[in-house]
């Protein structure tokens, strides 16, 4: 609002709201930052603490202690990398098949997928977690990582941006010059749908970031843990530092927002790619 | 394939082994997700379905005992109350940031609002946070410390502090507060993008008809957002119901002993991996499936109906 002249007298109401939603959404963040850098005595003080301290290290340094923070890190980098990977391979080969084949049963598989979409992920839980113990995938990344490779909203974004964006003139052109089907895939259709990969890859990827139960369900051991448990795992003391515990948070949550800022459109057109189709 | 083909001429003969490998390698490409979708989705709902009739502690030998694990649950005051919880907080969590979510969406989408990226980017911002962190830091702002900075500020406005952990209203409220703030921006962008869908023309015939901008708002802007607010009042239904990391982080150690925020899912969890047994939570999984099942058709029965009705008054 540095050009006053620029905004008219009627919208300042209209500036006042957004501005005041804007900061509602930010103070969190920045109170989390303050408390990260305090001790957690500070917490008593009044009025409250709204300027950052001095114990930025300190606090982080403690929850180094506690938790295993960077291995917890490397794990949900590992386990959001690898899903995301395969969640793209998965869905873009049926996504493919969906959109440019004609094969008996079409309809019916297509409507299939629609109805795994209405499952709710808790009801197989405990199965789920059966299975996975029968494995002995307990405390595992894989453990962790094989129920997100169930995403049939993948499957509809593919097909509908395939069907879209690859020409059947190129496909037939292709298969004239002998091309394979899967060499059309690989060697047509990815480079095409990049985009799309890059819209499902942000769905995919923040969704395993931040996902909680199932996470919670199986990794019990502490050099398993992804971020979400570690984290979870800080509140569970009795008595709880709170500088601590939100420096841990803190830390856990800065490299997201970082690539946030630097991707926010694709994240914020991500959101209603994926959800208003 | 040869031998099918038998005496059609070599064109033809191309032509369909074409098709058939066409055929096979749609199947080849699809069999990924459905051997992924059998093995860990179909099997394990069917399974879910078979263990609640069934009593097990996830070692021994199962026992069949028909409707029994559904008569624990339905007879457990704890389950109702969950369910109680999850409703409470899912309405109160749910149903403001439907409200905020169209207003700040048409602020947004006014043409004469400058800096509309700032404020998009700031909006949006809790919901790259995940429910875990978000719950830890409203965890330490609602505290149940007298000096937490949730009592510092209702101290300003005279309320005495609050025990945000362990009350009843003060839990729900935490955490519905909680899930307002993660997903309020969420739901403004998707209005956005339903208020950018409309033609600008529409609303320049109104205003030569002289609709003022209220009259705009109610009766262009809401009826042609509809499948938007459809969609979003089905997404947080849905969502609601299945509320567990919030809860459980917030509350921390005392998360599965206190019952002024259980949810139904955390009960389900509570009974499966706390106590050992499978066939009740198993129950109280088949139960939530009904109940979400439920809810969703309700949800889209009374949303096209109350579209139909408004139709017929004007």
């Amino acid at each position: 609002m540095k050009k006053k002249n620029s905004v008219k007298k009627g919208t300042i109401p209209i500036y006042i709201v957004l501005g005041f939603a804007s900061l509602a959404s930010l103070f969190p963040f920045y109170w989390m930052f303050v408390m990260a850098t305090r001790p957690s005595a500070a917490y008593n003080s009044i009025p409250p603490a709204m300027l950052p301290g001095t114990k930025l290290v300190e606090n982080f340094q403690k929850v180094l202690d506690t938790i295993p923070f960077f291995q917890a890190m490397w794990n949900t980098i590992l386990l959001c990398t690898g899903v995301t990977i395969l969640v793209l391979l998965i869905s873009s080969l049926a996504g493919f098949a969906f959109a440019k084949f004609d094969f008996p049963g079409k309809t019916f598989f297509f409507i299939a997928i629609l109805l795994t979409m209405v499952i709710p992920p808790q009801l197989g839980l405990i199965p789920q977690y059966y299975m996975i113990s029968q494995l002995g995938w307990l405390d595992t990344l894989m453990g962790a990582g094989v129920l997100f490779l169930l995403n049939p909203l993948g499957i509809f974004l593919m097909r509908q941006y395939i069907s879209e964006s690859v020409p059947d003139e190129l496909m037939e052109a292709a298969k004239l010059d002998g091309c394979t089907n899967f060499r059309i895939y690989w060697s047509i259709v990815l480079p095409i749908i990049k985009p799309a990969f890059a819209t499902l890859g942000i769905i995919v990827f923040t969704l395993v970031w931040g996902e909680f139960l199932w996470q919670f369900t199986v990794l019990r051991d502490p050099s398993s843990y992804t971020l979400q448990v570690a984290l979870a795992s800080l509140n569970t003391a009795f008595r709880v530092d709170f500088g601590m515990l939100l420096s841990g948070v803190f830390w856990a949550t800065v490299p997201l927002i970082i690539i946030f800022l630097m991707f926010n459109r694709l994240f914020i057109s991500s959101i209603t790619d994926g959800a208003v189709k | 394939m040869k031998n099918n083909s038998g005496t059609t001429g070599s064109k033809k003969k191309k032509y369909v082994s074409e098709k058939k490998k066409d055929m096979r390698s749609a199947y080849l490409y699809i069999a990924p997700f459905f051997i992924v979708f059998a093995i860990i989705g179909l099997y394990p709902a069917i399974f879910s379905i078979f263990l609640a009739f069934q009593e097990w502690n996830g070692l021994g030998p199962m026992e069949y005992v028909g409707l029994r694990n559904f008569t624990i649950v339905l007879e457990d005051p704890l389950f109702w109350k969950s369910l109680y919880n999850t409703v409470i907080i899912g309405l109160m969590g749910t149903a403001p940031q439907l409200i905020v979510g169209i207003i700040l969406a048409y602020f947004l989408n006014m043409a004469i609002i400058r800096f509309t990226n700032f404020f998009r980017v700031t909006i949006f911002m809790p919901y790259i946070t995940s429910m875990v962190a978000v719950a830890l830091v409203f965890g330490v702002f609602f505290s149940s410390n007298e000096s937490a900075l949730a009592n510092y500020f209702i101290g300003l406005f005279g309320f005495d502090p609050i025990s945000w952990k362990t009350s009843e209203w003060g839990a729900k409220i935490a955490i519905s507060l909680m899930v307002f703030w993660r997903w309020v921006g969420y739901n403004t962008i998707i209005y956005l993008a339903g208020l950018q869908s409309i033609p600008k023309d529409v609303y320049e015939a109104a205003t030569i008809d002289g609709a003022s901008k209220v009259q705009q708002f109610f009766f262009i802007t809401i009826p042609l957002l509809k499948p938007f607010i459809v969609l979003t009042v089905f997404m947080s239904t849905v969502g609601a119901l299945q509320l567990f990391a919030e809860p459980t982080v917030f509350l921390g150690s005392s998360a599965f002993s206190r019952d002024e925020a259980m949810t139904v899912v955390m009960y389900l969890y509570r009974d499966a991996f706390n106590l050992g047994s499978f066939g009740t939570a198993s129950a109280t999984a088949v139960l939530l499936l009904i109940i979400i099942v439920g809810a969703a058709a309700i949800n889209t029965w009374l949303t096209s109906g109350a579209g139909r009705k408004k139709k017929k008054g004007v």
